[in-house]
């Protein structure tokens, strides 16, 4: 009988934590090749339909950018929540309110044409998302509710809202009973950016900004410090003068706009109008996008270009090789293992421990200092 | 001395060698203990004392050396292995559960399968018999500091050791406490058991001890019996060079002089089960003085300390007052704007976030009083002012370091509460409140502290010095106070003050009444 024990590392290396992403990709890399063949597929083939195909023209690179666009979005606004030890796991949801508050406008006020309509749409969509995210931190700040639970079933409940919107009040009258709502109109629609070279629109844009911009908050301004010193010492915080509630409605207001920018971006720019399902998970996804950069800014817009691919991949494998695009699940869900594996084990060794040789108090006595350790 | 029936080693160290990284913590440590001896471990902090304990008691694993057990070479390979031998320890930081008898307590640690009633009655009869009175179906939550460590004492003595380590025993306890201890040490002493003392406090180590270990930077300077050394003596061979000594000018004109810090009525209801309640305390600081607050810890000096720094806001806005305003009602940014500074306990964690550098860390508590000089247009950081200001800070208050801005964590307990004290004087505040000013600091950064804090009163300041330490608010303070279960006794005036009023109050004798409970006793 043996017991795995986690022992903390008296010093973390500096240069593992730089190469732990790329470890962790290299691991999603051969569990990949090893699934791959287990479904009768040559590992080599199934890589390059499913990571190298995908971006090898151009209108495939605008694809990639549309993907990324929320992935990166939602994430920047994450990693200043998660810097500040606030875990909203919510962000599908404020990224689907965000979609139906920017949709108001063109949805139940058709009418209203001109160059106004898209700034207003997206200030609706932030405001959108900046509500829906303000629940958790309410309901934290109020009642010390466990923002992770909140925040996540929330996003059901975000999720068949828009349902019932689409089947019932907002469903187009011509839309022979297809649960939708009208096609936005022209002065709607996120304008593409280089429409001669495909159909990516503003919204990578908006990622870029946020990304510099929120990179430039945490790592210049006294915001920014507060942020890292409320997460990494919530005492010494306090005795700042920072406080934590406020930080708390702070880092859900900011992550929830910027989720529900992305949601409206995505509505207005990619699709053109509500549907029942806007979102291929990507308030999830975001969540590896935020780790794998390692919750800082520019590192995530690398990642949300890697997270954007599995996307396309899954779409790639699935129409050369007949394999489902859940594929694409399966390898965010590895990235993501391997991610939080490889960053637990700079802190922490595997110590194996025979059952049989330990003495009852020594296990005790070991086992004590760990819970300091939470984080 | 009944040390002398049986002078056979039992425990004997060779060349005990630990090593972190870079640091040898111990450096070939040579340590005999004999039969019913009270040895004392002397060091400063940082000297390699609580390595070598661990070793001892197989929570680290030696680089080198051997330990021999009544004769025999062995291996301690963890606390199981160090009980099993026969030694036992008493923790500077207790390990008790709050919500738990103190039966069930010694039960956990004993982890036999015994039944609790067992335990309480064997508990019991020991804890008479050794004069530590002990009522083990009391909750660990409602009982003193003093209790809390007869629990610890009486666990460990279940356990029949033949060594027992005491580390920095007397550092929770009030003097008349302290004798109790020392009377039972002896009667442990006279039944052939030997005791392993680890203090800084040099009376009690010539008190009780027989021979004495004095270790510096890792290595052992000397072997002495304290009993014909001075005081001064064994603190010259801790700290290698003579310490300089507080000057404390007498303050004058105090009594004239304006209140910068006053506290009206301040009560404040328990904010977790185990917290202690403030009960109207009331104490005028004025400009020029020191005021001390002595107390055994966990007697509210926390909750006070968070009531006064604004942590914690007050109902009653009159309650703190700062410089003749209101104060109660304001956050501690808005105290400090008021011209009060703070230095709380604990360094790591609270007065400083351990994984930020230190100019990031002089940032947390200026940014808001020294916000045109660090904070620029649009909340923008002038990390370059920042940077100097720390500069000048540990340059003021010789901070030693190994990089020119390092974490927080990497500096030594001493060298990081100067530079947190520093960070707050820089700013010159007209009301200073430190709580714990040198807690495990070394001699040398210890009186630098002390005479920074005394200087700064002179030049005009208010500083409320709380502290467990009663050797060091007798040198800083012109007044004492004493804090008691959450009530504020009357400051004595440093002449009237002795060793004895103090220790009474801090025993809970009636505030205000020194003289009284005095007769008493």
């Amino acid at each position: 009988m043996m017991r795995i024990e986690l022992v903390k590392r008296p010093q973390r290396s500096a240069l593992f934590s730089v190469l732990s992403p790329f470890i962790a990709f290299a691991l999603t890399m051969i569990a990949g090749a090893v699934m791959f063949a287990l479904l009768g597929v040559n590992p080599l083939d199934a890589f390059n339909i499913y990571f190298i195909q995908p971006v090898s023209e151009v209108w495939q690179l605008h694809e990639l950018a549309i993907k990324a666009a929320p992935l990166i979005l939602i994430a920047v606004g994450l990693s200043v929540c998660y810097k500040a030890n606030i875990w909203n796991i919510g962000a599908e949801g404020q990224f689907i309110f965000g979609a139906i508050f920017g949709s108001i406008i063109p949805v139940l006020f058709p009418q209203f044409e001109g160059p106004l309509v898209i700034p207003l749409m997206l200030l609706l969509g932030m405001v959108g998302g900046a509500f829906y995210a303000s629940i958790p931190a309410f309901l934290k700040t109020r009642f010390s509710t466990n923002e992770i639970l909140t925040s996540l079933m929330l996003v059901y409940v975000a999720q068949l809202f828009l349902d019932w919107l689409v089947r019932g009040p907002w469903r187009d009258p011509q839309g022979h009973g297809f649960p939708q709502t009208i096609q936005f109109s022209d002065s709607a629609v996120l304008p593409e950016l280089m429409p001669d070279a495909g159909r990516a629109n503003w919204g990578f844009v908006f990622a870029l900004v946020a990304a510099v911009a929120i990179w430039l908050m945490m790592s210049r301004m006294l915001k920014g410090f507060e942020v890292r010193v409320l997460g990494s010492s919530p005492r010494a915080g306090r005795f700042a003068g920072f406080g934590l509630n406020r930080m708390v409605f702070f880092t859900f207001l900011l992550s929830g706009a910027l989720a529900g920018l992305a949601g409206i971006s995505e509505v207005s720019g990619a699709i053109g109008q509500l549907q029942p399902v806007i979102s291929p998970g990507y308030g999830f996804t975001a969540i590896i996008v935020a780790f794998l950069g390692r919750l800082n800014p520019l590192g995530i817009v690398a990642a949300g270009l890697v997270l954007a691919l599995t996307y396309l991949g899954g779409e790639a494998v699935q129409s050369a090789l007949g394999i489902s695009d859940k594929v694409a699940r399966v390898f965010q869900g590895m990235l993501l293992f391997f991610v939080l594996g490889c960053d637990t084990l700079i802190h922490y060794r595997i110590r194996l421990i025979g059952m049989a040789l330990m003495k009852p108090n020594a296990a005790k006595l070991d086992a004590a200092p760990k819970l300091e350790e939470a984080r | 001395m009944s040390a002398n029936h049986d002078r056979s080693n039992l425990l004997e160290v060779r060349g005990l060698t630990k090593i972190f990284g870079t640091l040898t913590a111990c450096d070939h440590i040579d340590l005999n203990i004999a039969k019913g001896e009270i040895h004392a471990l002397l060091g400063e902090n940082g000297a390699g004392k609580s390595t070598l304990v661990k070793m001892l008691f197989g929570s680290l694993e030696p680089n080198s050396g051997e330990i021999f057990w009544d004769g025999k070479a062995v291996k301690i390979t963890s606390p199981g292995v160090a009980k099993k031998l026969g030694i036992g320890m008493v923790f500077q930081h207790f390990s008790l559960f709050e919500a738990l008898t103190a039966a069930e307590n010694i039960a956990l640690s004993l982890n036999d399968g015994s039944p609790i009633s067992t335990i309480a009655a064997k508990a019991r009869a020991l804890s008479f018999s050794y004069g530590l009175p002990l009522d083990p179906d009391s909750l660990v939550g409602d009982l003193s500091v003093g209790e809390r460590q007869r629990i610890e004492i009486i666990r460990c003595l279940l356990q029949t050791p033949q060594l027992i380590i005491l580390d920095e025993p007397t550092s929770v306890l009030t003097p008349q406490e302290a004798d109790k201890l020392f009377e039972t040490l002896e009667r442990l002493r006279s039944e052939g058991k030997s005791i392993l003392y680890i203090s800084h406090r040099l009376e009690e180590v010539k008190r009780i001890c027989d021979r004495a270990t004095v270790l510096r930077h890792g290595k052992v300077v000397g072997h002495c019996n304290p009993r014909e050394e001075t005081a001064a003596s064994l603190a010259r061979m801790m700290v290698g060079s003579e310490v300089k000594a507080v000057e404390r000018a007498p303050a004058e004109g105090i009594e004239t002089a304006p209140a910068l810090l006053e506290i009206r009525g301040l009560t404040r209801k328990p904010a977790t089960p185990f917290a202690i309640p403030l009960k109207n305390i009331n104490l005028t600081v004025r400009a020029g003085e020191v005021i001390g607050i002595a107390g055994v810890a966990g007697n509210g000096q926390g909750e006070f300390f968070e009531s006064v720094s604004g942590e914690v806001l007050q109902q009653d806005a009159g309650s703190v007052r700062i410089r003749g305003k209101d104060a109660g009602a304001l956050s501690i940014t808005g105290r400090r704007l008021m011209g009060a500074a703070f230095v709380p306990e604990e360094r790591l964690g609270h007065g400083a976030a351990p994984r930020m550098k230190l100019s990031e860390n002089l940032l947390l508590s200026r940014h808001a009083t020294d916000g045109k000089a660090f904070v620029g247009s649009g909340g923008m950081v002038k990390n370059s002012a920042v940077y100097s200001a720390a500069q000048r800070i540990i340059t003021a208050m010789d901070v030693r370091k190994s990089a020119p801005d390092p974490e927080a964590a990497a500096l030594s307990g001493g060298n990081l509460q100067k530079f947190i004290v520093g960070r707050e004087l820089d700013r010159k505040p007209s009301v200073m409140i430190v709580n714990q000013p040198t807690w495990g600091v070394d001699a040398g950064a210890a009186a630098r502290i002390r005479q920074a804090l005394i200087e700064l009163a002179r030049s005009g300041s208010a500083v409320l010095v709380i502290s467990q330490d009663l050797d060091e608010l007798f040198e800083l303070s012109d007044a004492i106070a004493v804090m008691h279960n959450g009530e504020l006794s009357a400051p004595l005036p440093i002449a009237e003050a002795t060793f004895e009023k103090i220790g009474l109050l801090m025993g809970g004798a009636e505030p205000g009444h020194a003289e009284h409970s005095l007769e008493i006793a």
